[in-house]
């Protein structure tokens, strides 16, 4: 196939719901019935989700794009040279010089989009396994150091610092030890796990071999939700081809270290993104939250110690490695290092990733870099951090991306999500849908999770038919209280920042004329 | 395989021999028993709480806790609306209560044929494109409208 022109069409599954397959075999069946030497390449997406299906071609300017493309696009785009690169409606110029690229700093997200997510020879040629050479050189103890100063914290979004649980779990009495990665993300809004492990998978496979090697694990599970199917199946196939490699299996990579992954499917239970719950699920129990202490770093999956991080956390691990630990520190802002891949969606013009250092403001992000809202109305409210993270009025938007300024806006950043709203939205329906998934995703062991997200609907319920209006906001003021102290995970322990922040920063819509009465 | 949905003990006993030495073993027991019969027969979970050395309520526990798994099957084909934030805000709760009411549904109903079962889904990781669905638990679509949803809708009952 030399000469051959490489033409790239995503495989990434938001990119098919928006008919990337059909594209990639049009295009394949319009070359050989023009007799064109084309090679297609399916890969990841860049994660700018307009512009989907987005087509890249390797041009002497570098990969030109064209989208958002269809299969009826096809034959014109032919008729128009695009395999030179030539202009065309959907003509976007060099992918890389695209504003909402060329603005990011992408370290996690790096090859994501560009390469074959299955092909070693393109991961090994975009830098991928120079982290573990590092941490391999560097030996385990100098390891976590790095992942210490690098100042990486959980992407998941309770924050915690990564190189003090691998730290912990170094220390930890006890064999086998193992690395579990944390795929399930349940988070409406966010897609950066799925992203990477249906485009970059050996980045996720070489910074669980790191978290391996310097803890001191040799087994590791990737447990994967069962609404990423497409993921599951890129994670298992790219698993296969790194134990033929041996970057994964005896001896891996020559380091003497023996260590695998094996690939775990949640069953539908957002709960079981807790860790606790999670390491119950990889057992085969019911997903029910584990009281801590004790961590899981000395009591975790089978009762040995376990290092439990969030994908994007160890996807973080080899550029850290590869790059050294101040290269990444400096990027971010006081106690928030390094760069969060931020993701913009709902009802956002410009919805897709951005990986940027932390410190813009919501703002910058949501207006700037969002474009507004995708139906072109006034952007009301931006829920960040998932269903448990609160509604951020346009008066907040000043607040900078960092975890400790969400926080003292009594909010999170969670995963890195942010969901648009326009003008159109009922905040007190969201403060009512934030109980009933709560009542929904509920394990059931504790109290005022279990039996106060359904009281809490049928509060909010009376608040919306003007029942008593003043004592059940009182109530439901006072409910939200019990479940932030006293619910034993974060499923509970949150839910009343979307509750709370609707309130608080919305009251009219909890204060309306019973619907029937007045006109919307 | 013989008729989906119809159970066959020689087949569940292949899936519990197929896992029952790995660590955690009920959870992909469970989702390959699902696969080949379109829910947990009573039958296969007698056999399972034998295999594992569990009680048959430890299994029923499990099977219960989960969303994913089904004591019943469904119809043919399975259309799961995703009703999280990122696709409330584009009006997914809108265009789900809209297919229901054409299908004469409620949530996890199934058409009078047996041909489609209709599930809500707490996101898809499809949110900058929604909103999303998935059919089959394979064939994903995003930036839905009422014209798109009703077509795969009736491309499911027909197939």
């Amino acid at each position: 196939m030399s000469g051959a022109i490489e033409v790239f069409v995503p495989r990434d599954a938001a990119a098919l719901a928006v008919g990337a397959e059909e594209v990639a075999r049009a295009i394949a069946a319009e070359a050989a019935r023009r007799n064109l030497p084309v090679k297609l390449v399916r890969t990841g997406s860049r994660g700018l989700f307009w512009l989907e299906p987005l087509v890249e071609v390797a041009t002497a300017r570098g990969r030109v794009g064209y989208g958002p493309a269809s299969a009826a696009d096809v034959p014109g785009l032919f008729d128009a040279g695009f395999l030179d690169g030539k202009a065309h409606a959907l003509h976007l110029g060099p992918v890389e010089k695209i504003p909402y690229l060329a603005r990011q700093t992408r370290l996690t997200f790096a090859r994501c989009g560009i390469v074959d997510p299955l092909s070693l020879d393109a991961y090994r040629a975009q830098g991928g396994l120079k982290g573990l050479e590092r941490a391999l050189k560097l030996g385990p103890a100098e390891t976590v150091e790095e992942v210490i100063r690098s100042g990486l914290r959980g992407r998941g979004g309770a924050g915690f610092p990564t190189g003090i649980k691998w730290k912990t779990v170094r220390e930890a009495a006890g064999a086998p030890k193992y690395v579990v990665c944390n795929a399930d993300e349940g988070d409406s809004g966010t897609f950066a796990d799925r992203m990477i492990m249906e485009g970059d998978p050996f980045c996720l496979i070489e910074g669980m071999a790191i978290a391996a090697i310097a803890t001191g694990a040799n087994q590791g599970f990737v447990y994967i939700r069962s609404e990423y199917p497409h993921a599951i199946r890129t994670m298992t196939e790219a698993l296969r081809l790194a134990r033929a490699a041996g970057i994964l299996g005896r001896n891996i990579a020559g380091s003497g270290h023996d260590f695998d992954i094996e690939v775990r499917s949640g069953a539908g239970a957002y709960v079981c993104g807790e860790e606790t719950s999670m390491l119950d699920s990889i057992e085969g129990k019911r997903g029910l939250v584990r009281a801590k202490p004790p961590l899981p770093a000395h009591h975790g999956l089978f009762g040995k110690p376990t290092v439990i991080n969030n994908l994007i956390s160890l996807a973080s691990v080899p550029v850290i490695l590869a790059e050294g630990a101040k290269a990444y520190a400096d990027f971010g802002m006081g106690r928030s290092r390094g760069t969060m891949p931020i993701q913009l969606a709902g009802n956002v013009k410009f919805g897709g990733v951005f990986e940027a250092a932390f410190g813009l403001t919501l703002g910058e992000i949501v207006d700037d870099i969002g474009g507004g809202t995708a139906s072109g109305r006034p952007v009301r409210a931006v829920q960040a951090g998932g269903p448990l993270g609160a509604y951020f009025p346009r008066a907040l938007f000043d607040t900078p991306y960092d975890y400790e300024a969400f926080a003292q806006r009594d909010g999170l950043i969670g995963h890195g999500g942010l969901v648009v709203f326009d003008d159109t939205v009922d905040m007190a329906h969201q403060a009512r849908f934030a109980m009933k998934f709560c009542a929904f995703e509920s394990c059931g062991k504790c109290t005022p999770c279990r039996v106060g997200s359904t009281r809490g609907m049928e509060v909010i319920d009376r608040i919306v038919k003007g029942e008593r209006r003043e004592e059940n906001m009182t109530l439901l003021k006072d409910l939200c209280q019990t479940l932030k102290f006293g619910s034993l995970c974060a499923l509970g322990g949150f839910t009343p920042y979307p509750v709370m922040s609707a309130l608080n920063h919305f009251p009219e819509d909890f204060r309306r004329a019973p619907s029937g009465l007045a006109a919307e | 395989m013989a008729n989906p949905g119809h159970w066959d003990k020689e087949r569940t006993a292949e899936i519990i021999a197929a896992h029952r030495d790995e660590p955690g073993a009920l959870l992909p027991i469970l989702h390959d028993i699902q696969a080949a019969f379109r829910h947990i027969p009573r039958e296969a979970m007698v056999m399972i709480a034998e295999a594992l050395n569990l009680s048959r309520a430890e299994i029923h526990g499990v099977v219960s806790f989960y969303h994913d798994f089904r004591e019943q099957p469904a119809g043919r084909h399975v259309l799961k609306l995703c009703q999280a934030e990122a696709c409330q805000s584009m009006g997914g709760e809108r265009l789900a209560a809209d297919l229901l009411k054409k299908l004469g549904l409620d949530w996890g109903g199934t058409t009078k044929e047996g041909a489609l079962t209709v599930e809500p889904v707490y996101c898809l990781g499809l949110c900058a494109t929604a909103p999303s669905a998935i059919l089959d638990d394979d064939r994903v679509v995003g930036r839905l409208d009422g014209t798109k949803l009703a077509a795969l809708a009736e491309e499911a009952r027909q197939a």
